[in-house]
């Protein structure tokens, strides 16, 4: 009895794996071509010169020795820092306060979250032509309201900001919501203790709201980090190729493109976007590691 | 008393104010947008500040201009064709991987899922290379396949969809089981249904991610009745630089669908968004 038992078992458990292999079939063999080949392919490729259209050949570590000793990718890596340095903190901060305000009930925050969410559903490509229209230096709206004559997507020194701007007036709408359902999460009997005991808004900001959403805003944190690192749409949109910026504005990922696929150079391409995979594999290392320190588990 | 009202009326105001100040800020990109679309050039580079609005008439003419010279029927139908075949296929693919690593014991399970998570970990810029090369050595550049490519399977529709299986009571399987369903049948009659959240979510995360995809399509489909929305805005102002109302119009018309689609599903697009964490 209990042999038969067992033997049906383990019947079940082979009929369950065989059904498990085949669901995962797709996902996997996809990945494996789609993502898991390329990584490798990448890779390798970055060891291999380009010449002309198809041709290339073994270089060793000699992509890497070009790029290092080009100002061009160490600049575009501090591009790309710089604009992560203004995407993130602005976009996460300014998301915390206006998540607050619309976690209470009052008057159009309805109206409020619809006008903070359009620009989720709105094509980067589409964003950066009407910002960079109101950038405009002769003719742009910015410029004219406030009666300046700044070259906002042409001076070396404030287009990374402007560029920011546009990131940070982006991504807002997708922040406030993860913060939102973070701040749902938090049980309102700690409000209305702290109440009791005097606590005004401001403090029971810093003292319960900010260390209970601590994980949503590490995980908010992190996921900007990633995406800042390897923006590209907005550079490709903004950035004329005269544009004097250019070198000082220009991201990792924008220098990625212009190699492999404007100049055709894939071997260069692929040693820049190692190099950037790389960077960003170190800075989540080191995200991780902070996670315990200063995220607050309950 | 009379104090603690008024204090919390001020609060209220001060609230307010700054959130009509950031809505202002959100809006004017959009109005500008509209208000620039509708005008003759001339209005448009016209540097007195009073004439923020058109002064003679609307030119409505300058969307069936941009309409027309960029074909823009077909780039509607090549975009929603594209959002419509990749959440069908991140869908099909994520909810039946999901469900394996969710619920299901078999063998390599670990190391699979650990590939899975390895995937979400890399920026994606990394397979593009290789994607690419595969789609010209395929002949499919300037296809919809081409554009499909990259977004037949789904490492993080899996992650969430797996989720979203765990999420499931226990006890729902094993009741199937005693009455005589396979696998299979408790997979599509009992436990995929009660994912539909899930799958919402990533239907709607994986459409705005096509939509707004820029890279991709101006690589594998360089031609401009070929391509999706998005790529064709990039293509159109490197063409019209100077003339922004078709500029604005074409903006316009490439940004309405994907808003009024979001304004009548509001609250589907936030959860969606919500749960699957915001990776856009």
């Amino acid at each position: 009895m209990e042999k038969v038992k067992k033997k049906k078992k383990s019947a079940a458990l082979r009929s369950e794996a065989r059904w498990a292999w085949f669901f995962v079939a797709p996902t996997m063999i996809g990945l494996i071509i789609l993502n898991f080949y390329p990584i490798i392919s990448t890779i390798v490729q970055s060891f291999y010169r380009t010449k002309g259209l198809t041709g290339q050949t073994f270089a060793g570590f000699q992509n890497y020795v070009t790029a290092f000793q080009d100002s061009t990718t160490w600049q575009a890596l501090l591009n790309t820092i710089k604009y992560a340095i203004i995407e993130v903190p602005f976009s996460v901060v300014i998301a915390l306060i206006l998540a607050v305000f619309l976690n209470r009930k009052m008057i159009g925050r309805s109206v409020y979250r619809t006008i903070f969410f359009l620009p989720m559903v709105c094509a980067p490509a589409a964003v950066a032509m009407v910002w960079k229209w109101l950038y405009n230096q002769n003719f742009g709206l910015i410029n004219n309201l406030f009666g300046s004559n700044v070259a906002w997507v042409n001076d070396p020194n404030i287009t990374w900001i402007s560029i920011g701007i546009i990131g940070v007036w982006s991504v807002l709408g997708y922040n406030i919501v993860l913060f939102i359902s973070g701040l749902q999460e938090i049980p309102g009997d700690y409000y209305e203790a702290a109440q009791i005991d005097g606590a005004g808004g401001i403090r029971q900001f810093f003292n319960i709201t900010v260390p209970l959403l601590s994980p949503t805003t590490f995980f908010i944190v992190q996921t900007r980090i990633i995406g800042a690192l390897t923006v590209f749409d907005l550079m490709f949109m903004v950035l004329d190729k005269t544009s004097q910026a250019l070198q000082k504005t220009q991201s990792m990922v924008y220098i990625f493109y212009q190699y492999a696929f404007t100049n055709n150079n894939k071997g260069m391409g692929a040693t820049i976007v190692v190099i950037l995979l790389v960077f960003i594999l170190l800075v989540t290392f080191i995200l991780q590691r902070l996670e315990k320190k200063v995220v607050f588990y309950n | 008393m009379e104090s603690v009202r008024a204090k919390q009326r001020l609060t209220r105001i001060v609230i307010h104010v700054i959130l009509i100040i950031v809505s202002i800020i959100m809006i004017v990109p959009f109005l500008w947008m509209i208000i620039t679309a509708l005008k003759t050039n001339q209005e448009a580079i016209s540097i007195n500040p009073f004439y923020i609005f058109p002064q003679a008439g609307l030119h409505w003419e300058n969307f069936s201009t941009v309409w027309k010279s960029y074909n823009f029927l077909l780039l509607y139908i090549n975009t929603l064709l594209l959002i419509v075949l990749r959440v069908i296929c991140a869908c099909l693919t994520a909810t039946m991987a999901g469900y394996a690593f969710g619920r299901l014991r078999f063998p390599g399970k670990k190391f699979l899922f650990t590939l899975v998570l390895i995937q979400m970990m890399v920026p994606s810029q990394i397979f593009i290379i290789p994607q690419y090369v595969m789609i010209s050595k395929l002949g499919a550049v300037d296809t919809m396949f081409g554009l499909l490519f990259p977004g037949i399977v789904t490492a993080f529709g899996t992650y969430l969809l797996k989720t979203g299986y765990q999420g499931l009571p226990m006890d729902l399987e094993e009741a199937a089981g005693i009455d005589g369903c396979n696998t299979g049948q408790k997979f599509l009659r009992i436990m995929m249904p009660l994912t539909r959240s899930s799958m919402v979510s990533l239907g709607i995360f994986t459409a705005v991610f096509a939509f707004k995809d820029l890279m991709w399509p101006m690589i594998v489909c360089p031609t401009i009745t070929k391509t999706t929305l998005s790529a064709a805005l990039a293509k159109m102002q490197g063409q019209f630089s100077s003339d922004y109302p078709s500029m604005m119009a074409g903006a316009v018309l490439a940004v309405i669908p994907m808003v009024i689609i979001y304004v009548i599903f509001q609250k589907q697009f936030v959860e969606g968004i919500a749960t699957s964490g915001g990776k856009l």
